[in-house]
């Protein structure tokens, strides 16, 4: 991996196998070899099904694939995500590579500014500061005042986006994974989100993102990536 | 989370007298701040794996291990009785499914929560009193309630008085048996929260046994599936449950009713 | 004034109900109880268990301090025993004849010619000296029962000095009642190691337990258990830095010979309600009103030209 490459998937596969459907398997994709350097986003693109979720979760240890290997620039030291240790895996989450899932999973109960604010505090950022640096990405991102000490269980599928986002950039991950970051976003937080993943992009973080709006593709990625390519054989 | 082991097992192993089997060779490393979860239904011996981890019944193969203060690795059974007791009195905590297991019914909130102070030789009343004040607060518990005997207690309150008894020797380590198991669901939500919220302030580690995915998938950063004694599954939480590879896992998570 | 009486004949003693060996037990059963003695002696404050015999009096009435007494007393001995700081109540009377009987040793009602004091419920105002032993009575030797009904429980307790309980039961007492209530029985520290229960003595005799020079023995009949204090051995009243030990303080002295930092008993005159305060140790207070010591009420009789021992 030279200097300057954060990300490498190298020969990775993913079948799924259902065990309580009778063992029946669902081949995704198979042979993914990918870089990604500081500084540069990479869009996954494909038809719906070809795996771009699936291969953006591998990169993040939510799913397991099947076979190969992410190699991650992790504390200045390159670590194998696949089959390191829990230890290590919850280590380069904390401090490495940050996540901007579709879906909020709602911790339930946790005001939206205290979910965001959660995510700098675990980066070591104190309490206080944490809390204001949330407050002023929910101003940027035009979530009402109202809304910020309300839990986002009942937020509309926007609100919770511009939440899901503040949380992954409100650190400077050194990689992120954008799994549809303006999804839900009317054309003035779409600006907003897109300004923000530019300036994560400025500060040196390598990104891989999915994107179905191809406006914002444009803006934000330097490269696509066809994962339909890499479909593997049923 | 440093990087020394906290707690480790080897190949533990539990088989009760007439052959039944309780766990089966299970193995595992955690590190100080970790979440552990185990989840398994009835008969999946994650009890039994819990009392052999928590000190309380001698494995019949393998090991459990602990980093003593200032020491290395021990064997937890190969302490003397009065190391071990002390152990679970001051750096180790057990939160008990049924309050009653974990508490002096008969005596005062406050009295149970400085319990472990003055078990290590706390003398002054002032300084418990407020301690136990404070813990109150922290697990909310109206402060008004600290001469109040337990059993005044609803049962959610029970279980939090219970938690701050144990947190406040600030363990390094937490067992917890089933910790919402027998409460109201709005009950189970606040302590769950509570537990969640204290653990992530205090950096404790802990080792949560239950058999709702649930609680695992809110606190725990780690989780093994147990089926029939044994460990089928383990990885981070949330790959457990998002992509399970075996087929009691899938099996365990597709099961879950979604509301 | 005492009532020194000749001492017996030795091993074998003739009574008005028959043949005795020397103070009732066989010698066998006081070796026995001499060796649990020096365990006990060995170990500041811990019980040991020994074979407790059937004595003639009921479970509750100091068996186990008749045992440990008839033990230790020599021809020689001179024996006083007391019971609420008197000689002359029933039970001390009672037992002091029972070893007059059985053993025919000197008895007396000065602590200071005493060798040998059984007590039940006080020490002795004056404090005792290197060549005395003083037998306390013991109902129930475990200082943790009433919170810890489990004897198994309580034995692992004592053996990894766990007593957090305890101090737990003195913090209910101070958050119930703004002070520790226990008034008697008061548990100890005994040479910063046992927690042991001194007997139902007052918590006033509590301090008097400290670096005494005499031998303390404790003997518990119905519960089976003795133990002991070396003379001079540290003996702490257990408590809190900010709710420090505190005996009891009298407002008033005794009314009959005027002694003051003693214990007193309440004494009822008549039913009009009148009552007075006096010593409780019966011999102490004599001694006083023989070296002149008047109490208010002492006076008053006097005044009204009554003799002094009202």
């Amino acid at each position: 991996m030279t200097q300057k490459v954060m990300l490498q998937v190298q020969d990775l596969s993913k079948t799924f196998t259902l065990h309580t459907q009778g063992g029946a398997t669902l081949p995704v994709f198979d042979g993914v070899n990918l870089a990604v350097e500081a500084g540069q986003c990479i869009a996954l693109t494909g038809a719906s099904g070809a795996g771009k979720s699936t291969l953006l979760r591998s990169l993040y240890a939510n799913y397991r694939p099947t076979s190969g290997q992410v190699f991650i620039r992790h504390r200045d030291v390159i670590v194998n995500l696949i089959g390191a240790e829990p230890r290590i895996q919850l280590e380069i989450r904390r401090e490495t590579i940050g996540y901007v899932s579709q879906f909020l999973r709602v911790i339930p109960r946790i005001p939206a500014e205290e979910i965001i604010a959660e995510a700098a505090v675990a980066g070591g950022m104190d309490d206080a500061e944490a809390l204001e640096a949330a407050r002023a990405l929910l101003q940027r991102l035009n979530l009402p005042e109202r809304l910020w000490s309300v839990p986002p269980a009942t937020f509309s599928g926007g609100e919770r986006q511009r939440v899901n986002i503040a949380r992954g950039l409100i650190r400077s991950f050194p990689i992120l994974l954008l799994d549809e970051p303006t999804a839900s976003l009317d054309a003035e937080n779409r600006n907003v989100a897109v300004a923000l993943i530019m300036e994560a992009k400025a500060k040196g973080a390598a990104i891989v993102a999915i994107c179905h709006d191809e406006t914002v593709r444009a803006e934000i990625a330097d490269a696509v990536f066809d994962v339909s390519l890499f479909q593997a054989a049923a | 989370m440093s990087d020394a082991p906290l707690l480790q097992a080897e190949g533990v192993s539990h088989t009760y007298a007439g052959g039944q089997v309780g766990c089966v060779d299970v193995g595992f490393t955690l590190y100080p701040g970790e979440v552990l979860g185990i989840v398994g239904e009835s008969g999946s011996g994650k009890s039994t794996l819990l009392s052999c981890l928590s000190g309380a019944l001698p494995p019949s193969e393998g090991r459990v291990r602990f980093a003593g203060q200032g020491q290395g690795m021990q064997d937890v059974f190969q302490l003397s009785e009065p190391e071990r007791r002390l152990l679970m009195r001051t750096d180790w905590g057990i939160v008990h499914q049924n309050p009653r297991d974990g508490l002096h019914m008969s005596v005062s909130a406050g009295g149970n929560i400085g319990e472990r102070l003055m078990a290590v030789g706390a003398r002054h009343y002032g300084d418990i009193r407020s301690e136990a004040l404070d813990w109150l607060g922290r697990v909310e518990i109206d402060a008004e309630r600290v001469d109040d005997l337990p059993r005044t207690f609803s049962g959610g309150m029970q279980q939090r008085t219970q938690i701050a008894r144990i947190l406040v020797s600030q363990p390094r380590l937490v067992f917890m048996d089933e910790p919402t198991g027998g409460l109201d669901v709005s009950v189970q939500a606040r302590l769950l929260d509570l537990l969640r919220g204290l653990v992530r302030d205090l950096g404790v580690a802990a080792v949560v046994v239950t058999h709702d995915l649930a609680v695992v998938r809110l606190l725990s950063d780690r989780l093994m599936v147990m089926r029939q004694g044994r460990v089928v599954e383990s990885g981070l939480t949330d790959q457990v449950l998002d992509d399970p590879q075996h087929p009691y896992s899938q099996l365990l998570v597709s099961s879950v009713l979604q509301a | 004034m005492s009532a020194l009486q000749p001492a017996g004949s030795g091993a074998q003693f003739h009574s008005i109900d028959g043949v005795y060996n020397f103070a009732y037990l066989d010698e066998q059963t006081k070796r026995m109880i001499r060796r649990a003695l020096l365990k006990a002696l060995a170990i500041p404050g811990y019980q040991v268990p020994f074979g407790g015999r059937e004595m003639p009096v009921a479970y509750g009435w100091g068996t186990g301090g008749m045992q440990v007494t008839a033990s230790i007393l020599g021809v020689d001995d001179v024996l006083k025993v007391i019971d609420q700081g008197s000689d002359d109540t029933t039970n001390a009377v009672s037992i002091r004849r029972f070893f007059n009987r059985t053993a025919g040793v000197p008895v007396t009602e000065a602590t200071t010619e005493a060798t040998v004091i059984q007590t039940r419920h006080r020490i002795p105002e004056k404090t005792l000296r290197e060549d005395q032993v003083i037998v306390y009575q013991v109902p129930m030797p475990e200082p943790l029962r009433k919170l810890e009904p489990r004897e198994t429980e309580t034995r692992k307790m004592h053996a990894f000095a766990e007593y957090g309980l305890m101090q737990v039961k003195l913090y209910e007492d101070i958050s119930r009642h703004g002070e520790i209530t226990t008034t008697y029985d008061y548990p100890v520290e005994v040479n910063a190691r046992y927690m042991m229960a001194p007997s139902p003595i007052p918590k006033f005799d509590n301090p008097k337990m400290h670096a005494m020079p005499a031998l303390q023995l404790f003997g518990a009949g119905r519960e089976k258990r003795i133990y002991a204090i070396p003379p001079y051995t540290k003996v702490r009243s257990l408590d809190f830095n900010d709710y420090p030990f505190e005996p009891q303080q009298f407002d008033d002295p005794c009314a009959l010979c005027d002694a003051k930092g003693v214990f007193l008993d309440e004494v009822i005159l008549d039913d009009k309600g009148n009552h007075m305060f006096v010593c409780s140790d019966s011999d102490h207070c004599r001694d006083r009103r023989a070296e002149g010591h008047m109490g208010p009420r002492a006076r008053e009789a006097a005044e009204k030209g009554y003799g002094a021992d009202q």
